[in-house]
């Protein structure tokens, strides 16, 4: 495990997808979700919604980290609020 | 089809889960691990957070890669597609002229990457290639180790050569799939050429050729060995694609933390781009089998 | 279509207008063949040509390649082939390609196909966002995993053999083998499985010796493009192999010297690793045009 170089931010980051994971599918277990349309053009899941916000919040943090100086917890403040948004109404 | 819901049928996919990640998720991991660091060896590494990235979004050449990847991939697309749809259009339905020049055509598709590099190096080459000395003795002084437009006009003919078969396969037999019994009813009702085309041949085609174009837009997106053995990436960058120059930068320069960070960029961009055309895909398919229900 | 018997002078020259019209449009359809052929020819003579190239300069020596230009050997020589069919650091590179490639097939196939099943058969919890990855994986770039795997199969010990090559080209022929194979294992309907369950087979007995034959040629099309994929790829199998496991690609690479480059024997090799592709698709000739739909017309 040693060549692997892990540090803690990014332990947690994978902690939390590991996490995130395990929640969705014992929600799926408990109350399976279905499809439906929300303001997105396309019918989702929510595993769907999820993806798309996940993906999404790559681009948001890319983008606040590469073309401005704002700090990167504005950028995770804004990609949270973005995939509860998403999650609620997508 | 019903698919029955069963989630033992995870124990099928176990096998096949552990082989994957091992060789997907634990690699990924460890990119996403350089990627925030500045890793000297196991030992000695400094975190650094977002710089690599930032370096990384701003650094021109890149840029520079990516948008003469999107070029390149574009390009090739928009000959390959047509070009493709014709030659499955006259390829011979039956007999031994059809098994001919199904292998024939294959070919080009079972040459290695570098090999296909190789052979085109051979062809172009001023001094001792076909095409090469070809165009020199019409009066055109081509040279593809000078001249960025030559690079770029052989390379994208040799993916043309190299990848036009795949699409013309793929319509091929999306064509041959199609019932005689249709083709009989446009000749009583005397429909056209163009119409048969458009009304029969190509609603076919579009299942297939979804997959044609996502296939060939992606490998056309990591191509690699090809213009590394044919150009070298030259001259100058002006053939220097994503993969190359990442390459570049992780073998030959070691640059562990840059490239893991680009790396991680080009991954997402695969992704954003895989994930439209499997959701259009599942979306085609799906308005198919409601459409076939109605 | 008119009766075929005319009765009236009208349906007499209606009639004959039909017949010149016919044999107008059978003269028409001569030179549209034609036409056809012509194109398609030119489309095979583009194909064939730089391969032709390429065995032409095989079957020269380097003084004849570089001095004279000629469209077909003019001392014709097996002195490149020759060349690498005894020197053991050439054809060994054959060696090695052929034995990661056979490996990966064998490893691919056989996790594949109960994956496929699965995927064509059940529902599942994830099952289509477990099916999205995996078509994630046949479209990452392998130079975005060359690193990490490098270090991952040094530290396993697996650097330089076979398998290492094997397993690392599963990253993008598994889930290649799983999406072509669930598209014709989905084309087998239900009642067959349902039917051999009701006769009291057992899930592996049904699987092997009922469901396995009947998409044989699904297994030859798949078998085809795990050989395929892996014969070609060179990013990969370069990386992670130095001396013991080197594949004929990076081997190619040593006729390039201080003194210019041999082209001559680079003509040879590069001929000698197209051969094992006609083979394998001389095998799936009859199959090869349903299996680029991938089981999905």
């Amino acid at each position: 495990m040693e060549w692997m170089v892990w540090t803690l931010p990014t332990a947690v980051f994978f902690s939390v997808i590991a996490a995130i994971l395990l929640g969705m599918t014992t929600w799926e277990l408990v109350s399976p979700s279905v499809e439906r349309r929300g303001f997105l053009p396309i019918a989702t899941t929510r595993g769907d919604r999820l993806f798309i916000g996940l993906l999404s919040a790559a681009y948001i943090h890319l983008a606040v980290v590469g073309f401005t100086d704002i700090s990167i917890w504005f950028a995770l403040g804004a990609s949270v609020l973005w995939l509860l948004v998403l999650m609620r109404w997508g | 089809m019903n698919k029955v819901y069963n989630n033992r049928a995870w124990f099928l996919i176990l096998p096949m889960l552990l082989l994957v990640a091992f060789s997907a998720i634990i690699p990924l991991m460890t990119v996403v691990n350089y990627s925030v660091q500045d890793v000297f060896d196991a030992n000695t590494r400094f975190f650094t957070g977002t710089e690599w990235f930032e370096v990384m979004l701003n650094d021109p050449a890149l840029q520079a890669a990516l948008l003469r990847q999107f070029a390149f991939s574009f390009t090739i697309l928009a000959i390959e597609v047509p070009l493709g749809i014709g030659i499955a259009l006259l390829m011979p339905k039956r007999g031994w002229q059809a098994s001919a020049v199904l292998i024939l055509i294959t070919l080009p598709l079972l040459i290695p990457w570098n090999v296909v590099g190789s052979i085109w190096q051979l062809f172009t080459r001023g001094d001792i290639g076909l095409m090469g000395v070809g165009i020199r003795e019409l009066g055109y002084a081509y040279n593809i180790t000078r001249n960025p437009a030559d690079a770029w006009a052989t390379i994208i003919l040799m993916d043309v050569w190299h990848w036009t078969p795949l699409i013309a396969l793929l319509c091929y037999s999306g064509l041959r799939s199609i019932p005689d019994a249709y083709y009989q009813a446009a000749r009583i009702d005397r429909a056209s050429k163009w119409a048969v085309f458009r009304y029969i041949q190509l609603p076919k085609l579009t299942n297939v050729l979804v997959i044609g174009v996502l296939l060939r837009f992606m490998h056309s997106f990591m191509i690699y060995a090809e213009p590394f053995v044919l150009t070298g990436g030259g001259p100058g960058s002006s053939t220097t694609f994503l993969s190359q120059s990442l390459t570049t930068m992780a073998i030959g320069q070691q640059d562990l933390g840059p490239s893991a960070a680009f790396s991680l960029i080009y991954f997402l961009i695969i992704l954003l781009v895989c994930w439209v055309f499997y959701t259009a895909i599942m979306n085609s398919q799906k308005d198919n089998t409601t459409q076939g229900g109605a | 279509m008119t009766s075929s018997v005319p009765t009236t002078p009208e349906s007499v020259r209606q009639q004959a207008a039909e017949a010149a019209a016919l044999r107008r449009k059978r003269a028409r359809n001569v030179t549209t063949r034609w036409r056809r052929r012509t194109l398609l020819g030119l489309y095979l003579v583009f194909v064939i040509l730089p391969i032709y190239w390429l065995l032409n300069l095989s079957f020269q020596t380097n003084s004849e390649i570089l001095g004279s230009f000629s469209f077909w050997p003019q001392n014709f020589t097996v002195a490149n082939y020759a060349r690498i069919f005894t020197d053991a650091n050439w054809y060994m590179g054959y060696v090695n390609s052929l034995a990661y490639v056979l490996m990966n097939m064998l490893i691919s196939i056989s996790v594949a196909l109960p994956a496929a099943y699965a995927f064509s058969r059940f529902r599942f919890i994830g099952d289509k966002h477990l099916f999205f990855w995996l078509l994630t994986n046949l479209m990452a770039p392998p130079a975005v995993f060359l690193l990490p795997y490098f270090q991952l199969y040094y530290s396993v010990g697996l650097f330089d053999t076979h398998i290492a090559v094997a397993l690392a080209h599963c990253l993008f022929n598994i889930p290649l083998a799983i999406w072509i194979l669930e598209g014709f294992m989905s084309s087998v309907p239900k009642e067959v499985d349902e039917t051999a369950y009701i006769d009291g087979y057992s899930f592996p007995r049904f699987f092997v010796t009922i469901f396995l034959p009947m998409i044989r040629s699904g297994i030859g099309v798949t078998l085809f493009f795990l050989f395929m994929f892996s014969w070609v790829e060179l990013l990969l199998s370069r990386t992670l192999t130095a001396t013991n496991a080197q594949p004929i690609a990076s081997i190619m690479t040593r006729t390039s010297t201080a003194s210019g480059i041999d082209w001559g024997t680079l003509a040879a090799a590069g001929v000698l690793t197209i051969i094992p592709g006609i083979v394998v698709v001389y095998f799936v000739r009859n199959h090869i045009a349903k299996g680029f739909a991938l089981g999905r017309t």
